[in-house]
């Protein structure tokens, strides 16, 4: 890796990758060269399931500025959910 | 130099071969046809993995004479698409040094054993590849000529050095075993030109025998022609500067 920037965290949750939904168990989050992404670097999100396999990935590329965005957008919701009391809420149910 | 009165010919496929700690693992084999003897080309892929782009330099190399070999550094980490192996070992921190030295001088091991090997070998690699052979070729003997495009972390500090990259490569100079040619763009923020300086200047001290060419208007990854960085002019005088490089150093 050209700049080894990377963090981890275990997480529960369901993705959606290319074989269908699956169980996701991590996330990791660096700052490297991106794949698809015409940036030199990118963040790149990778919600996996490192169980099942390399394929068992969601993945993002994003820009500094989208990575930015998305972490202001994402504790906007959570605050919301906070505030509207849901966070006691089981998993598995309500729907 | 290729005239149109020549026969072509050349095999390309995956083959396995021995790595670091004798471990199996597959590689790209790309070989001009014909009795030889043929030097011999390792190509040591980049972060994003063992990509389209490294098949057709294996290829690239073969087409220019080389018996031409890609390992797949990322092998371990079990298989899929290459994005997808990518980010499991972009994931843990990327490769360890030891273990890529090891799957290279295994692949320099497989082409110095082919009946027509004229016993040269070289090594080219770029970006995270770029770092990997100049680390190679200071860590292991049995090279002959090296190629380094943009070593990002050659001349890492102290605090970017890792579990997997403990020792910055800069600091392995004094032992560089072959002649060695450098690659880099001066708009390039990893390695930036401060850090190809202390590189030139740890070679100069070490007497080492050496050639950097640096491009302005370039940054990382001006070969790439599927990036935005792909740069045109500077790319086609690189591939200039690197193939009388390596025939005086490995057919002569």
């Amino acid at each position: 890796m050209c700049t080894t920037i990377l963090n981890r965290a275990a997480i529960e949750g369901s993705g959606k990758g290319q074989n269908g939904w699956f169980k996701i168990s991590g996330v990791n989050v660096s700052y490297d060269h991106p794949y698809h992404s015409p940036l030199e670097h990118a963040m790149t999100i990778d919600f996996v399931n490192e169980g099942e396999g390399p394929g068992a990935r969601v993945a993002v590329e994003l820009s500094l500025e989208s990575a930015r965005h998305l972490v202001k957008c994402v504790e906007g919701v959570l605050a919301q959910a906070d505030a509207g009391g849901y966070q006691d809420e089981i998993a598995g149910g309500g729907r | 130099m290729y005239t149109t009165d020549q026969y072509e010919g050349m095999l390309a496929e995956t083959v396995t071969i021995q790595g670091h700690n004798g471990d199996t693992i597959n590689a790209y084999y790309a070989r001009p046809t014909g009795a030889g003897p043929f030097p011999g080309m390792v190509l040591i892929h980049h972060m994003p993995g063992w990509d389209e782009w490294y098949r057709e330099s294996t290829r690239k190399f073969a087409h220019h004479g080389y018996a031409s070999i890609s390992p797949n550094l990322y092998f371990r980490a079990g298989h899929g698409t290459v994005d997808d192996v990518t980010a499991k070992v972009r994931s843990a921190g990327g490769v360890a040094d030891d273990q890529v030295v090891g799957d290279v001088v295994g692949a320099m091991q497989f082409l110095r054993s082919l009946p027509n090997s004229n016993g040269k070998i070289g090594v080219f690699g770029t970006c995270s590849g770029g770092r990997h052979t100049f680390l190679t070729v200071c860590r292991a003997k049995g090279f002959d000529a090296a190629v380094e495009c943009w070593g990002g972390g050659v001349a890492a500090a102290k605090e970017d050095l890792t579990p997997q990259r403990p020792v910055a490569p800069i600091d392995y100079t004094k032992d560089l075993c072959c002649p060695l040619i450098g690659i880099f763009g001066n708009d390039d923020k990893n390695p930036t030109p401060d850090q190809v300086n202390r590189h030139e200047e740890e070679l100069k001290k070490a007497g080492k025998t050496y050639e950097f060419h640096r491009y302005d208007g370039a940054g990382h990854g001006f070969f790439y022609y599927d990036r935005p960085s792909y740069r045109q002019e500077q790319a086609v005088d690189s591939w200039k500067k690197i193939f009388p490089f390596l025939e005086k150093h490995l057919k002569g």
